[in-house]
């Protein structure tokens, strides 16, 4: 008996070490702090497609990962606190689209958000096809830029720097650019390569100068000289160095939400939270009794498992992962209720208390393993196929307690059922691990 | 026994209440939300008592060739506009034309989706949709293996599929009827939420499958001879609490997320609870009396 009360109380004080560790002290800055998502902290979440079709299939990874540097680099220049900048393969089935996420906590103005990142250039060099010698000009003149021109896997994902210069004849302002080594080593192949051609250097996919390569160049440098204006090439300077883009991308998605309506709901769904916690309590108690306030502590140890793990995985929490959250605390009572009505059904067969316990943990895991199954699957399934964060975020968390509803419904309760140590065939003891109305 | 005896009433209503369902989801169908058909939505708020009228909105909004779209009141002081894809220039015109005569609104949320992003919502939808309910069919079959007396184990799949589709239907019916009187549109959450409804209602299915099964087993060994539908109503009686009690902390719990809960989450914890009232009603008011019938069937093909 004493075993069985030292591992209960061995596990009241872990839960409660757990507790604390899970309660923010909004002083103090915690090691571990709940992550928000941005419909509950407020900020923007922009997803952009990227225009990959240009590149080989081999090259994609490395300029979506180029790509996103560029833009984190942007994004940082914003000032905005941890931000999340990161790539992301979407589409269905054979039809692969690459996408980059961008979410800005505390950014509420889409527009200059959007404007800041969509003034990063996209540089890239091509070289005129072979089969434009034979074209006509009015061929020419009919043509797509893509017809005319290929994509050499030069772009501006290999630029170092870029500054402004003179035409020494002109005085016209030009910009200078400098690869970084690998990018250098590449312009020195296609140059070496294709003397006497068009390099045409194309800026956001319009050609702005196609110079003829007279010689190989190896000293890593270009001059890009188009019709520049003073400020236009300053500005050019200042955006290129903020990093040019490898690829083309444009905008798909916004998702804004003011601060207030953020904190709103972050103060709602805590609310039900709280309150579910009570009603499903208040329900346990009055129906089962002794089993029913082992169960609420149950909950209660499975409440705080679960912000513990919100902590540490982490887990980003919106309004739907709380939803899920909530929804899971009424499904993991469902375990507890599954093992006390079997353990009632064996006290009626006669079976003395303790081993009604016993009983009813044993026969309720084969429909507690099978049904909790099913919520496992659909949780798996929708967070593979989530076409949205909310719906990845609301099936981790969906699963998750799942998961953990499983372990505090059978470990923690049983550890604590056989810790109140109910031995007494009186009346009184059978009415209290009774439930619901009795004869 | 109760309910294996009067089976043939509660299979009417629950026709009846799909028929209702069905026909409604025919005649004014699901509104699509932009999740999934693309399109921008913008929340403003105004200071207390200064919102313009709708109609000085719409005025307003008219002067900038939108195509569609649709104004609606929403709180005390808020509107909320919907209109096809808005680009940042267009939504910063728009945003314009709501703050009427200095009356400034503060602009609350803002989504826009692309209609390329919506398709792919919707088509991601339908597969795990369609993934959910194989794999479900395929996880019944396997935990029933073992039975298959009197009733084929793949009989049991089918049975608690149908209660499944019983289940998704009915609050898909009851958005079709909202969505037209009320104009609430189906978003991503609502496909979750649908998704949540099958895995907890074959949850409840599972558990009176599980004790028939236990039973069937109990009444091999003891060498009782109950006939099937006695078994069957008796593992009703047995687990009818625990099926009621698990619902009803759910619905406890979902109800008051929906009462007090964040309001982006609020169609989707109706959904739940209509789903879920009506998943736990199927497994016990339909997927266990329908085993009953199925194994009646049988008998008398093998007569």
């Amino acid at each position: 008996m004493w075993k069985k009360r030292i591992s209960a109380l061995l596990l009241l004080v872990l839960a409660f070490g757990v507790g604390y560790f899970t309660y923010d002290k909004k002083e103090e800055i915690s090691k571990f702090p709940y992550r928000l998502g941005l419909d509950l902290s407020g900020g923007t979440h922009l997803v952009f497609q990227a225009n990959t079709a240009d590149l080989a299939a081999s090259e994609i990874p490395e300029s979506m990962s180029a790509l996103a540097q560029v833009v984190e680099r942007r994004v940082n220049l914003f000032g905005v606190s941890e931000p999340l900048v990161q790539a992301e393969e979407g589409g269905t089935v054979g039809n692969k689209e690459h996408r980059l996420i961008v979410e800005l906590p505390g950014i509420t103005d889409v527009n200059k958000a959007v404007e800041l990142i969509g003034q990063t250039p996209t540089l890239d060099f091509r070289l005129v096809r072979p089969e434009v010698e034979k074209m006509t000009e009015q061929q020419k003149a009919n043509a797509n830029v893509n017809d005319l021109f290929m994509p050499t896997g030069l772009t501006g994902r290999y630029l170092k720097r870029a500054n402004l210069q003179f035409d020494p004849t002109t005085y016209a302002p030009v910009v200078g650019i400098e690869f970084n080594d690998e990018g250098g080593a590449l312009f020195a192949k296609i140059t070496k390569e294709n003397v006497g051609k068009i390099l045409g250097i194309f800026l956001d996919g319009q050609p702005i100068s196609t110079p003829v390569i007279r010689q190989e160049i190896t000293s890593k440098q270009a001059v890009i000289t188009g019709d520049f204006k003073m400020d236009e090439a300053k500005a050019l300077v200042r955006n290129l160095n903020y990093g040019a883009l490898p690829v083309a991308i444009s905008l798909v998605s916004t998702q804004t939400v003011g601060a207030t309506l953020g904190e709103g709901a972050l103060n709602a769904s805590m609310n039900a939270g709280f309150i579910a916690f009570i009603a499903v309590a208040i329900f346990l108690i009055i129906w089962y009794r002794v089993p029913g306030i082992v169960a609420t502590v149950a909950l209660a140890i499975y409440i705080v498992l679960n912000l513990a793990l919100f902590k540490f995985v982490p887990v980003t929490l919106t309004s739907a992962g709380i939803a899920g959250f909530i929804l899971s605390l009424g499904m993991a009572v469902d375990a507890n209720i599954l093992i006390f009505e079997r353990m009632k059904e064996e006290l009626r067969r006669g079976l003395a208390l303790p081993d009604a316990i016993k009983e009813g943990f044993h026969r309720a895991w084969l429909s507690i393993r099978d049904s909790n199954s099913s919520s496992i699957i659909t949780a798996i399934i929708l967070y593979y196929f989530a076409s949205t964060p909310v719906i990845k975020g609301f099936a981790l968390v969906f699963g998750l307690g799942v998961v953990v509803s499983m372990f505090t419904a059978i470990t923690a309760s049983r550890t604590l059922l056989m810790a109140v140590g109910a031995k007494g065939e009186s009346k009184f003891a059978r009415f209290l691990f009774g439930s619901g109305i009795t004869k | 026994m109760f309910i294996v005896r009067n089976r043939k009433f509660f299979y009417t209503l629950s026709i009846l209440l799909v028929v209702m369902s069905l026909t409604a989801l025919f005649i004014w169908g699901l509104r699509p939300g932009i999740d999934f058909k693309g399109g921008s939505l913008v929340e403003v708020e105004y200071p207390i008592g200064s919102r313009p009228s709708t109609e000085t909105i719409k005025a307003n909004l008219d002067a900038l060739n939108l195509g569609e779209y649709s104004v609606r009141e929403t709180g005390e002081s808020g509107l909320l506009i919907r209109t096809s894809e808005l680009s940042p220039k267009m939504h910063e015109a728009v945003l314009i034309e709501l703050s009427d005569k200095g009356i400034r609104a503060e602009e609350k949320r803002f989504n826009s989706i692309g209609p390329v992003l919506g398709d792919e919502a919707l088509q991601k939808s339908w597969i795990s949709v369609i993934m959910v309910l194989v794999a479900i069919v395929l996880f019944i079959t396997f935990a029933f293996r073992k039975v298959s007396e009197p009733v084929s184990s793949f009989k049991y799949a089918l049975i608690a599929i149908i209660a499944l589709v019983h289940d998704v239907i009915i609050p898909a019916g009851v958005f079709a009827v909202l969505g037209h009187f009320a104009g609430f549109e189906i978003d991503t959450l609502f496909v979750t939420a649908l998704l949540v409804i099958l895995g907890f209602s074959i949850h409840d299915t599972i558990v009176v499958f599980d004790r028939v099964r236990e039973n069937l087993r109990r009444n091999r060994e003891d060498k009782q001879k109950k006939s099937f539908d006695v078994i069957v109503g008796e593992s009703i009686n047995q687990t009818f609490v625990r099926s009621v009690n698990t619902s009803l902390t759910t619905l406890i719990a979902v109800f008051v997320l929906y009462l007090v809960g964040a309001e982006a989450t609020r169609h989707f914890s109706l959904t739940l609870l209509i789903g879920i009232f009506v998943g736990t009603y199927s497994s016990i008011f339909l997927g266990s009396p329908l085993l009953v019938t199925v194994y009646k069937w049988q008998e008398k093909r093998n007569k």
